[in-house]
């Protein structure tokens, strides 16, 4: 398909690599850097993948926020999902969860040990399992952030007009603008630039950034994660630091529009409600999360099989939480390819591979 | 698992499912989430849905900028 060809054509990454680095001149005049933090797994794979760090002026330094949403489920999360397989209920998940490590096991290691742990690509996958398993009892892992909420939670609402009472969701769903709140407001984080997510984007539209925009007055793009949509971002979001603007662009519109999803929008709004949760490394952000309404308490695995999410003890020495607030790049963690690789993952940035510590060792090594 | 990707339609069924093609490959796509779907449509996949329509006429122009920073580029000499 030609769509794709266009969108890394190297010739105009080369035109704007070198306005970058004109602007990037610019700025050091100025004697400032640009701190821009990509929120978005798809945004931080591309960036790892075609090597965009390496051709960026130094003073540009891109960081890798918490846009993986394997990444930031929390130590606690794990445990209760594996306990869920312990008492003998399948648990059903896309398969980056399997080997992120809880408290001391992953789903890899509760399946190996008979566990009923099964992947799937699509949640409706799920259901499927729980029509030809009628006797057994399925909990979907509800996580991620917008861009997967909609199409996790259609399992509800095709369990309910389909009547079948053995298949719930364990949410643990996050969203975005809090966490850039948050992030704007924590004083460890300098960031002066936000790269903001594709596919979030699509279902929340461009406007759900502008107050946020206007409230800490931070240059904000929405970008593609092709590497010429990434390039121009950068770009868009250095004219506007030298030009002291900062305002919301939409570079994506050929997917995202200002009112993003509407039928996602709605069901969302039909089955979920606002809820404070913790994310991992970062702790708990108020509001940041979705749970299932009161109506729909039957699906919520939670309430059904009496589970708390609480608690959690992850490896004290994982340094994902710095990393993911740009306090640290991955290999300035001591475990860094020294105990902690995707093959052994020590901290869920590794297991990932948008997680930003597979990333860096994957192409950076 | 955020990956999603831009694919075609190539058959709508019933009940909001369809398939969709992406370099040759076929995909069981649903199209619940999104409105007035058609054939040829390009739409963002992700974990099985369709999340979104791509706007071609968007897409066309940024491909168009594309080009023409590349032409530009050419044209000052600097690919040797
Ligand atoms: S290298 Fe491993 S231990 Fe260190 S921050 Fe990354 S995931 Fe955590």
């Amino acid at each position: 398909m030609k769509y794709i060809d266009g969108f890394r054509n190297h010739l105009a990454a080369k035109a704007i690599t070198e306005d970058i680095h004109k602007l990037a001149g610019e700025l050091s005049v100025l004697n400032m850097e640009a701190r821009i933090m990509e929120v978005c797994g798809s945004h931080t794979m591309s960036i790892a993948r075609y090597g965009i760090r390496q051709i960026l002026p130094e003073n540009v330094r891109l960081i890798s926020g918490p846009g993986c949403p394997v990444c930031v489920t929390d130590a606690a999360y794990i445990d209760a999902a594996i306990e869920l397989a312990e008492r003998g209920i399948h648990v059903a998940t896309f398969g980056d969860m399997l080997k992120v490590p809880g408290s001391s096991r992953t789903l890899a290691d509760a399946r190996s040990a008979g566990g009923q742990v099964h992947v799937c690509y699509s949640p409706l996958d799920a259901v499927k399992l729980a029509k030809e398993n009628p006797d057994d009892e399925i909990v979907f892992l509800g996580i991620g952030f917008e861009t997967t909420v909609p199409p996790v939670i259609s399992i509800v609402k095709k369990a309910k007009a389909e009547n079948l009472k053995n298949i719930s969701v364990l949410t643990a769903f996050k969203l975005v603008p809090p966490a850039l709140e948050a992030l704007a407001q924590d004083e460890n984080v300098a960031v002066n630039g936000f790269l903001l997510p594709a596919h979030v984007s699509a279902i929340i539209g461009a406007d759900a950034y502008s107050s946020f925009v206007e409230k800490y007055k931070v240059p904000s793009v929405i970008a593609g994660f092709e590497p010429l949509d990434i390039l121009l971002g950068i770009k868009g979001l250095l004219e506007q630091l030298a030009g002291g603007k900062a305002e919301l662009v939409n570079q994506y519109a050929r997917v995202v529009k200002n009112k993003g999803n509407r039928i996602a929008l709605d069901l969302i709004d039909e089955l979920l409600e606002p809820a404070d949760v913790s994310w991992r490394g970062i702790g708990t952000i108020p509001q940041s999360g979705l749970a299932l309404r009161d109506e729909f308490a039957e699906y919520d695995a939670s309430k059904k099989y009496n589970i708390t999410v609480e608690g959690g003890a992850p490896d004290l020495r994982c340094r994902c939480g710095d990393v993911l607030k740009g306090i640290i790049l991955p290999d300035e963690c001591p475990l860094f390819n020294k105990g902690c690789t995707p093959l052994f993952p020590v901290g869920p940035c590794m297991v990932s591979s948008e997680g930003s510590c597979a990333a860096y060792y994957k192409y950076s090594r | 698992m955020c990956l999603a990707v831009p694919m075609k339609v190539i058959e709508l069924k019933e009940g909001g499912a369809g398939v969709c093609e992406l370099e040759n490959t076929l995909y069981e796509v649903d199209l619940s989430l999104i409105e007035s779907v058609e054939l040829d449509d390009y739409v963002i996949v992700h974990a099985g849905f369709a999340i979104e329509k791509l706007d071609i006429e968007e897409a066309n122009e940024r491909l168009q900028l594309f080009a023409d920073l590349a032409e530009t580029y050419k044209d000052q000499g600097k690919v040797g």
